[in-house]
């Protein structure tokens, strides 16, 4: 009963930056991190920093930020979703035999996203209304929506879209070296920033993260929300899907395997902790940039890709237990000091609290 | 007194529920075989029968290891690289090198599959950091390690010592060595989660680790030997995979960890820890296993054999959930009735 | 109410034929004379950098580079998917390389990058598998595809006395290469001299050991009047190759294919497998790496007949679309297979 009034008084009177307190720290080294690399790489490279090969890097990214926007949610609010990129593959894989069908392309993409959001439903309703764990539920439509794109489209890789949608995904926005998908990421981190960080649903979110139970009961609709976000994760995942398909211009049933890792990587990398409750938008988005620009940058400088991949592991490691080990001392400090004060004595309890949800 | 013997009843009938458990995926694994070699009949053949057990053998021996590690609530993501990587690493050792024994080899597998357990069990029980981000930096770093190490190169069947292979395809009275090996592995690791009390603790640890914490048990020290053991039996079966397929390339076992989890899950075990057993994982990897080899022989498109995996595992997941409220309604009930 | 929604108007694949299906795109004269330049940047860009096949060809082609004085590297993905190499070709184009060598995982969707690097004169040679022919100059293909599928049938039929069921053990679903064999073994089975074979299945294994190996199982399992399994893949071939000879099969089931004279001694040795065949790969790196220095030296433009020196390989001609062949495959028995030793 204790543990659940601090969490209400905190999300009435604190503003939810401040909640985030342990974790700026990591924001910063992350932004920091970020410069770094991007110094680093303009200094010793010379092609890094064009607006070329910037161009490229950030064409790259742009379905893990895409999808890493509605991973950030689901993180924050202590869930995560692994079919992701599955879900991605299923919509490639429709987009492609449906247009090899004959279907108008009009009328193809809304359909396929609206089949993504079936997906996002079927995760969500597992998980809320028949209180699944969403990890376990996720490794399994993670199989199955793969199964299905593999189902639909065998064999065949479809190809030659239309002209005037290929150049949209491909196309950069007039005048800059930014690419339209990437544009569009740019508004949507913007409008899920403000969501989560200046809003009741995300101070929502921030909450049922650290203590589910303790939300419900603050008359956070808990359950509605957690299934609007997996809907959510959904729409953008098949979104995402149709954004690959029209960029390399081909449609199959292996595309984006194994894209969840990344993306999940990437969320990390930025400081969200993984038990939910705390995490920033600036810090998944510094994540996403810093992962796409280091490889484009050891890329350039023809290191190989084992050493990439050692270097994401290390990196992702390293970001978990900087902080961790942060908030593992500052907890000591707190329980050692706690006997004395006794409005401290409240905050420590909710730190146990919140150690214990690990 | 009556407290203790209903809490004991109601611990008999939790146990007897989670018993159905593995009864029920034999159940399915029987009606499955018997569909099958109605249809086919030469899937029961000797060679069939063999080829299934075999098969199933290292996936079995990985869920094994897996087991310990989700029982107590955490999730070891790094062993298909790892068993990659030992793989490899075994053939390098044996190769042109006929004398080095069979049992060498299995101890430098083991040794560096414990090795890599023991990081991961560090991270993930002195720093407390969330077992799934650790293991999945683990499994990057180590399949860059793996990658770099093999640079290309593939080790033929043809240039590993005949002792080796034999491991993986001889056999002793007519039971082969693979299914053997799985088998006294599963046995062993049972009886010790099942018999010795420092055993039962990994799943205290898995239902409620704070009151574990409370109740005395070196929860640290458990979860350390969980990835140890887990680590150290992938190491074992990169060297049964190397006995086994003889030819290795850097990227072997990619993506089984994501299997073995499947098998564990349909086998029982909670992925929230505290339930299961290994021989329900065992089973589970068999039954995975089979299916595959079902769909080949008859002669079902073989892309769906994934999405009916996905399904099998929701099933799984689910028949786990309304089995876990059906006990704690139970006991719930046991406890009103006897003023628990 | 599906015709209805296809029929309702709004962009479909029948109203944008793309007429940009150009053939292979060539770099305009050529100076047959013009000598091999120095110092040229050539990058192999293999399906999978893990691969040892492409190992092989990929290392020839670097000493290949040698000889003229050029300096070539290999790059890649560690996966084999379509999407990973475009990523890496984008990374050429920026390090100005002179040369681009690629075994395509997918034809098109590593089309956008090869174009944008055609047009900043950087030479794209294709080898192994084919990208679309308008988005490389030169294809270098390690067979004729129509030779390799043909030649597969011709084998078989001699192996099972020309009746019987076979089937076929692939690589990934998506592979171009075994895609394109495929259809032509599809085609010569058309002939009536091969009626009597009956080609019941075709299995993916995904150019995975364990994967091929148990695919192999199944076959046998679901067709136990099985006489014959071609598999066109190296890591198809051993993985069958390894399955029936310790199963009852051995001796029953012919094993062919394509595959590699170390990995398949054993089995021709112990009588499994009677005849596969193969190429050398390091041929076809040698030649590749030849191909892109005179496409970037301008001593070839990639018109069909233009010839050029490929080294120890004597002279070549472009054939049709750009292609390029290395030649016949050679036949591998129990009598030749000391002779090669890769």
């Amino acid at each position: 009963m204790a543990a659940e009034t601090p969490v209400r008084e905190r999300s009435r009177t604190e503003p939810p930056v401040r909640r985030a307190g342990a974790l700026v720290r990591w924001d910063v080294i992350v932004a920091v991190l970020l410069v770094a690399v991007f110094a680093v790489g303009a200094g010793t490279t010379g092609d890094f920093a064009t607006a070329d090969n910037l161009s490229f890097a950030l064409d790259d990214l742009t379905e893990i930020a895409l999808i890493a926007l509605p991973m950030t949610l689901l993180v924050v609010a202590a869930e995560v979703d692994l079919s992701v990129a599955s879900v991605l593959g299923l919509s490639s894989a429709l987009l492609g035999a449906l247009w090899d069908a004959g279907w108008a392309i009009e009328t193809i993409i809304p359909l396929v996203v609206l089949v993504g959001a079936g997906c996002g439903l079927v995760n969500g309703v597992l998980v809320t209304r028949l209180g699944l764990p969403s990890l376990a539920v996720t490794i399994g439509t993670m199989t199955l929506y793969r199964g299905l794109a593999y189902v639909l489209l065998g064999t065949n890789a479809v190809s030659e879209f239309p002209q005037a949608y290929a150049d949209l995904a491909t196309g950069a926005f007039p005048g800059t070296p930014f690419p339209y998908p990437f544009v569009l990421f740019v508004l949507l981190a913007v409008v899920t920033a403000v969501v989560l960080h200046a809003t009741g649903v995300g101070r929502a979110l921030f909450a049922m993260g650290a203590n589910q139970e303790a939300a419900f009961f603050a008359g956070i609709r808990v359950k509605r929300i957690k299934l609007l976000l997996f809907v959510l994760a959904g729409v953008v995942s098949a979104f995402a899907g149709v954004v690959y398909t029209l960029r390399y211009g081909s449609a199959r049933a292996d595309n984006a395997y194994g894209l969840e890792l990344a993306v999940i990587a990437a969320v990390l990398v930025g400081g969200v902790d993984f038990n939910g409750g705390k995490g920033t938008l600036g810090g998944v988005v510094a994540g996403v940039l810093i992962i796409g620009l280091l490889r484009n940058l050891l890329m350039l400088r023809d290191v190989s890709t084992e050493i990439q991949s050692m270097v994401t592991g290390l990196l992702l490691i390293v970001s978990v237990l900087t902080p961790r080990s942060r908030h593992v001392q500052t907890s000591l400090r707190r329980r050692r000091a706690g006997a004395r004060a006794g409005g401290r004595g409240r905050v420590r309890r909710h730190d146990e609290a919140v150690d214990a949800e690990q | 007194m009556s407290t203790v013997a209903a809490a004991n009843g109601g611990r008999r009938r939790a146990a007897a529920l989670w018993r159905a458990r593995e009864l029920s995926i034999l159940g399915a694994l029987v009606v499955l075989v018997a569909v099958t070699a109605a249809i086919t009949p030469d899937f029961l053949s000797a060679q069939g029968v063999k080829d299934t057990f075999l098969n199933a053998s290292i996936l079995a021996l990985l869920a094994v290891g897996q087991t310990l590690v989700v029982v107590t609530r955490n999730i070891d993501l790094s062993v298909g690289s790892l068993v990659g990587l030992v793989a490899f690493t075994s053939g390098r050792f044996v190769l042109g090198h006929p004398d080095r024994g069979v049992l060498l080899v299995v101890l430098l597998g083991v040794a560096i599959g414990a090795a890599v357990g023991l990081v991961n069990g560090a991270l993930v029980s002195f720093f407390r950091v969330p077992a799934l981000v650790v293991t999945l930096g683990m499994l990057y770093v180590i399949q860059g390690l793996d990658y770099y190490y093999a640079h290309g190169q593939q080790i033929n069947a043809a240039d590993v010592p005949a002792s080796l292979l034999n491991l993986g395809s001889g056999s002793v009275l007519g039971v082969p060595y693979l299914p053997l090996i799985t088998v006294l592995v599963m046995v062993a690791v049972g009886s010790y989660l099942r018999a010795y009390p420092s055993g039962r603790e990994f799943y205290a640890i898995g239902s409620n680790p704070d009151a574990a914490r409370l109740a005395g048990v070196p929860v640290r020290k458990r979860i350390l030997t969980a990835y140890v053991c887990s680590g150290g039996l992938a190491g074992l079966a990169g060297v049964l995979w190397l006995a086994r397929f003889g030819t290795v390339v850097a990227d072997a076992a990619n993506g089984w960890e994501l299997r073995v989890v499947a098998a564990v899950v349909v086998g029982g075990v909670a992925i929230v820890g505290g339930v299961g057993t290994v021989y329900g994982a065992a089973l589970g990897a068999l039954l995975l296993t089979t299916i595959g080899s079902a769909l080949v022989v008859l002669r079902v498109n073989p892309f769906w054999q994934d999405a009916i995996a996905g399904v099998l595992l929701l099933l799984a997941i689910s028949a786990d959930r309304l089995l876990s409220l059906r006990v704690t309604r139970a006991l719930r009930r046991r406890n009103v009735r006897h003023g628990g | 109410m599906l015709a209805g929604a296809a029929a309702c108007g709004g962009t479909t694949k029948q109203s944008t034929q793309n007429s940009d299906q150009g053939g292979a795109k060539a770099t305009g004269s050529a100076n047959p004379n013009a000598p091999l330049k120095k110092g040229l940047k050539l990058a192999f860009l293999p399906k999978q950098v893990n691969n040892p096949y492409e190992t092989i060809v990929d290392d020839a082609g670097i000493a290949a580079a040698k000889e003229y004085g050029g300096q070539a590297k290999e790059v890649g993905p560690s996966d084999a998917s379509a999407s990973s190499q475009v990523s890496y070709i984008n990374t050429l184009i920026q390090q100005r390389q002179d040369a681009i060598l690629i075994a395509a995982n997918d034809p098109n969707a590593v089309c956008g990058p090869l174009k944008q690097a055609m047009g900043r004169k950087i030479a794209v040679v294709s080898y192994d598998s084919d990208a679309a022919k308008d988005c490389r100059n030169l294809f270098v293909n390690q067979a004729s595809s129509e030779e390799i599928g043909r030649s597969e049938v011709r084998l078989t039929s001699q192996l099972v006395g020309g009746k019987g069921k076979i089937a076929i053990l692939s690589a990934t679903a998506n592979a171009t290469n075994q895609n394109t064999w495929i259809s032509f073994m599809k085609d010569e089975l058309k002939k009536p001299q091969y009626q009597g074979l009956d080609l019941v299945k075709v299995a993916y294994g995904d150019d995975d050991d364990q994967k091929s190996f148990q695919q192999t199982q199944g076959l046998l399992q679901a067709y136990p009047d099985l006489k014959a399994i071609i598999a066109p893949t190296t890591v198809g071939i051993a993985a069958a190759a390894r399955y029936v000879s310790a199963s009852k099969y051995k001796g029953k089931v012919a094993v062919t294919g394509l595959g590699t004279p170390n990995q398949m001694r054993k089995f021709v040795k112990d009588g499994t497998v009677t005849k596969f065949e193969l190429w050398d790969p390091k041929n076809l790196g040698y030649l590749a790496s030849y191909a892109a220095a005179s496409l970037a030296s301008g001593r070839i433009s990639g018109k069909q007949g233009e010839t050029f020196a490929a080294g120890k390989l004597g002279k070549r001609t472009i054939g049709k679309d750009g292609e390029i062949i290395l030649g016949p495959p050679t036949v591998f028995t129990k009598d030749n297979i000391d002779d090669y030793h890769f």
